[in-house]
């Protein structure tokens, strides 16, 4: 008996893992970013 | 080139080059991944699952290219001592390796309603899992070589030689599915030449671009927090001196 497998399920999921990757990528990136550059100019400033 | 041996000068290009990858980069991307998923017609053979290659294609290539760009980058360290080129090629190692990642995840659920396997051990698949763990070495080892450059070592060409040495994988990756037997097909894309239906081909060039440019300020953005970093190791250790 063949297995049914709804191939909409693995879209979902690839697309799912793939867009919210990409998207903590981002934002992880964009904050650690603003976080270095606030910390230099404390330094700075001090 | 040593123009932007500047901080300075290569911040202020930052500043803007950064936003302007980014934005079209994010709605080039997402506009192709809606695209495939939306308006592209299901495949003859594929079926459905030929919506997953608009993200797993770029993906795979951003993880090829980054270990590319770490290599050019420690050739231009190693033989210039450019002083943005060891910044470069470790801003490119993290989201080198998550795009790395995401190809491998993205793939193996392509294979599973496609291959009926969630892995094989062939040579391209093998070759692309050696990236990841030739990634996960180079960030290790470039944390450390920081550490050691903040003491006053020179460990960051020891970074430098294994980002140059890695690159032997990038062609391995490419020749696999030539040189031996393999569940995953031959390159549908060659220099000039494309086995791929229009319509499929469009959206995936367009997401390819738009991941390539978040690929580009996601690596500006990492520059530019490793150069702050740096700024104020150097700021705090001055200071400590007296």
């Amino acid at each position: 008996m063949h297995e049914q497998m709804n191939q909409w399920d693995f879209v979902v999921a690839a697309l799912g893992i793939g867009v919210v990757g990409t998207l903590v990528l981002v934002g992880w990136t964009l904050w650690a970013m603003v976080r270095a550059e606030r910390r230099r100019d404390r330094v700075r400033g001090k | 080139m040593h123009g932007f041996a500047n901080p300075a000068r290569f911040l202020r290009l930052a500043r803007w080059l950064m936003p302007l990858l980014l934005v079209p980069g994010l709605i080039l991307a997402f506009g192709a991944l809606a695209w495939g998923v939306l308006v592209v017609p299901p495949d003859r053979l594929m079926g459905d699952t030929v919506r997953i290659l608009f993200i797993h294609v770029p993906c795979v290539w951003l993880g090829m290219a980054g270990w590319s760009m770490i290599a050019i980058s420690s050739i231009v360290e190693l033989v210039w001592r450019h002083p943005l080129a060891n910044i470069a090629a470790r801003a490119a190692a993290v989201p080198g390796a998550v795009f790395t990642a995401l190809g491998l995840a993205t793939g193996s659920i392509w294979g599973r309603p496609t291959w009926g396997t969630w892995w094989v051990w062939d040579g391209r698949l093998t070759s692309f899992l050696i990236l990841l763990f030739l990634y996960l070495g180079y960030i290790a080892l470039a944390s450390a070589s920081q550490r050691d450059m903040a003491a006053g070592g020179g460990a960051s060409r020891v970074t430098a030689i294994f980002g140059l040495v890695g690159a032997i994988n990038i062609p391995i990756i490419n020749r696999s599915v030539v040189w031996w037997n393999s569940l995953h097909q031959p390159p549908s894309i060659t220099m000039g030449r494309s086995s791929i239906d229009g319509t499929f081909q469009w959206p995936l060039l367009i997401a390819a671009i738009g991941f390539s440019l978040i690929f580009g300020g996601v690596v500006l953005a990492r520059m530019r927090m490793l150069l702050a970093d740096i700024q104020a190791e150097a700021r705090l250790r001055r200071k400590a001196m007296g």
